[in-house]
């Protein structure tokens, strides 16, 4: 025992962390404090481990001279598992060590590239050349263009996917197990208010930029064809959607329904009418060289009033039908749009064929 | 305002709007395609305009245009109007004023 201890004392000699008359105390200090290890900052142990188990072993032992038995018990019980982690931690930190500098050999090359790609840019635009909507010349930032307020909504908009994706699962696992009126009405009434936290988001970035919301720029490419108006989507388009979940359907609901139905195509029909002569009257805005703020921002504002009307068909939907047929509608609603923004990163990522 | 009032007790639906609004116009192919031939006052070709704004503003309208009478009682603004549909209501409030088929 007594050879292997010094052997293992001798051996932390050669040791390159530390110079061996330091790592005496600091050993027997590491042990009574963190469990075992000494822990220079570019290494990583569980500390947590060893230190009842060591002091335990210590304990059983004689009350002799506390430390330098401690060190020698604790050493000749575990050698071969202190050597073996320690030489783990060397290897995983060089590892890391490797991995970091790769990576910040990466980031290098791209801040590079981008400044290059900037610059061209820039030159493209000063000769008039269309170039793309949130490239701005500023140099490795956020462009001018998107304001922090719009910054703020993208943010928020991530995480709003990200509980909407969840509700999505625990409507899914509700919905295929048993579960009460109230229950499943208490998750559809998260759904409504989640849906609703949405268009109030969007209505206040619109305030901010409303080009930028109605064009949908925060959306998936996939989403983005689909969508109507910068509202997210067509009502009348979405009942057809998700219709077939909600069977069966009553007489009377089946009546509702197809009045709703009728009243969302004439009122979508009016909104794109309306959205149209907007687009003409800011063309010839443009074309006649009037840019004016006041000739066409208050217009703008008042085209987010589509954005309510929606609010409102989502209420009738509500109104008719009973709550599981509203919980099967989220479902395949959420479904739906998860289905596109996969069909977006599929698409984006898709093996190109040879030309 | 005396002009308002008089103006939005006319018969039938009356559309307060202007003519740049594209918003007053989508109200009014909504009305057209329910059979309604709703009296539309262009407010900016009146040379009373600010004052008709305030006035409508002052009877509850967030936005002056598009301002929206049935029978001479204020229905609202686009969003209303659009609501009141979706949920059915608008038809039965307009039935009366509905044109003639013969």
């Amino acid at each position: 025992m007594n050879t292997t201890s010094t052997h293992f004392v001798s051996s932390r000699r050669f040791e390159i962390y530390e110079p061996l008359n330091q790592i005496g105390s600091m050993w027997e200090e590491s042990f009574k404090n963190n469990g075992g290890m000494y822990t220079p900052s570019s290494i990583i142990i569980p500390t947590n481990e060893k230190p009842e188990s060591l002091s335990e072993d210590t304990s059983h032992g004689t009350e002799g001279t506390p430390h330098k038995f401690d060190q020698e018990a604790s050493t000749s019980r575990h050698p071969d598992k202190i050597q073996r982690r320690l030489a783990q931690n060397r290897e995983a930190a060089r590892k890391s060590r490797l991995r970091k500098k790769a990576y910040v050999q990466q980031l290098e090359t791209s801040r590079l590239k981008l400044i290059h790609l900037e610059q061209e840019l820039d030159r493209a635009r000063q000769q008039g050349f269309y170039v793309g909507n949130r490239v701005d010349t500023n140099a490795l930032g956020f462009s001018d263009n998107m304001s922090s307020g719009i910054i703020a909504f993208e943010m928020e908009y991530g995480h709003w996917v990200e509980e909407q994706n969840r509700q999505i699962s625990e409507l899914r696992t509700v919905l295929y197990g048993q579960v009460s009126d109230m229950d499943l009405g208490l998750l559809v009434d998260n759904a409504m208010k989640h849906y609703f936290q949405l268009f109030r988001m969007k209505a206040a970035a619109a305030k901010i930029d409303v080009f930028y919301i109605m064009s949908g720029m925060w959306k998936t490419p996939a989403e983005r064809f689909f969508m109507w108006m910068g509202g997210g989507f067509r009502p009348s388009e979405l009942l057809k959607v998700l219709l077939p979940h909600f069977d069966p359907l009553t007489d009377q609901q089946l009546l509702d329904v197809c009045n709703l139905k009728q009243s969302c195509q004439q009122a979508e029909d009016a909104l794109s009418k309306g959205m149209e002569k907007l687009q003409h009257t800011l063309a010839d805005s443009v074309a006649a060289g009037k840019l004016g703020e006041g000739s066409y921002i208050p217009q703008m504002t008042s085209a987010m009033e589509r954005l309510e009307a929606l609010v409102s068909f989502v209420n009738q939907m509500y109104r008719i039908l009973t709550t599981r047929q509203a919980a099967r509608g989220l479902l395949a609603l959420g479904e739906y749009f998860q289905r596109l923004r996969a069909l977006s990163s599929s698409w984006a990522t898709r093996k190109r064929e040879p030309t | 305002m005396d002009k308002v009032v008089r103006m939005s007790s006319e018969k039938g639906v009356v559309i307060f709007s202007k003519s740049s609004c594209c918003m007053s116009y989508a109200v009014q192919v909504l009305f057209q395609d329910l059979g309604v031939h709703p009296t539309i006052h262009e407010i900016d070709k009146d040379p009373d305009c600010r004052e008709i704004e305030k006035a409508l503003m002052r009877l509850g309208c967030s936005t002056p245009v598009p301002a929206i009478f049935v029978g001479g009682k204020l229905v609202g603004s686009t969003n209303e109007v659009m609501s009141l549909h979706l949920s059915g209501s608008l038809v039965p409030l307009v039935k009366p004023f509905q044109a003639n088929l013969f």
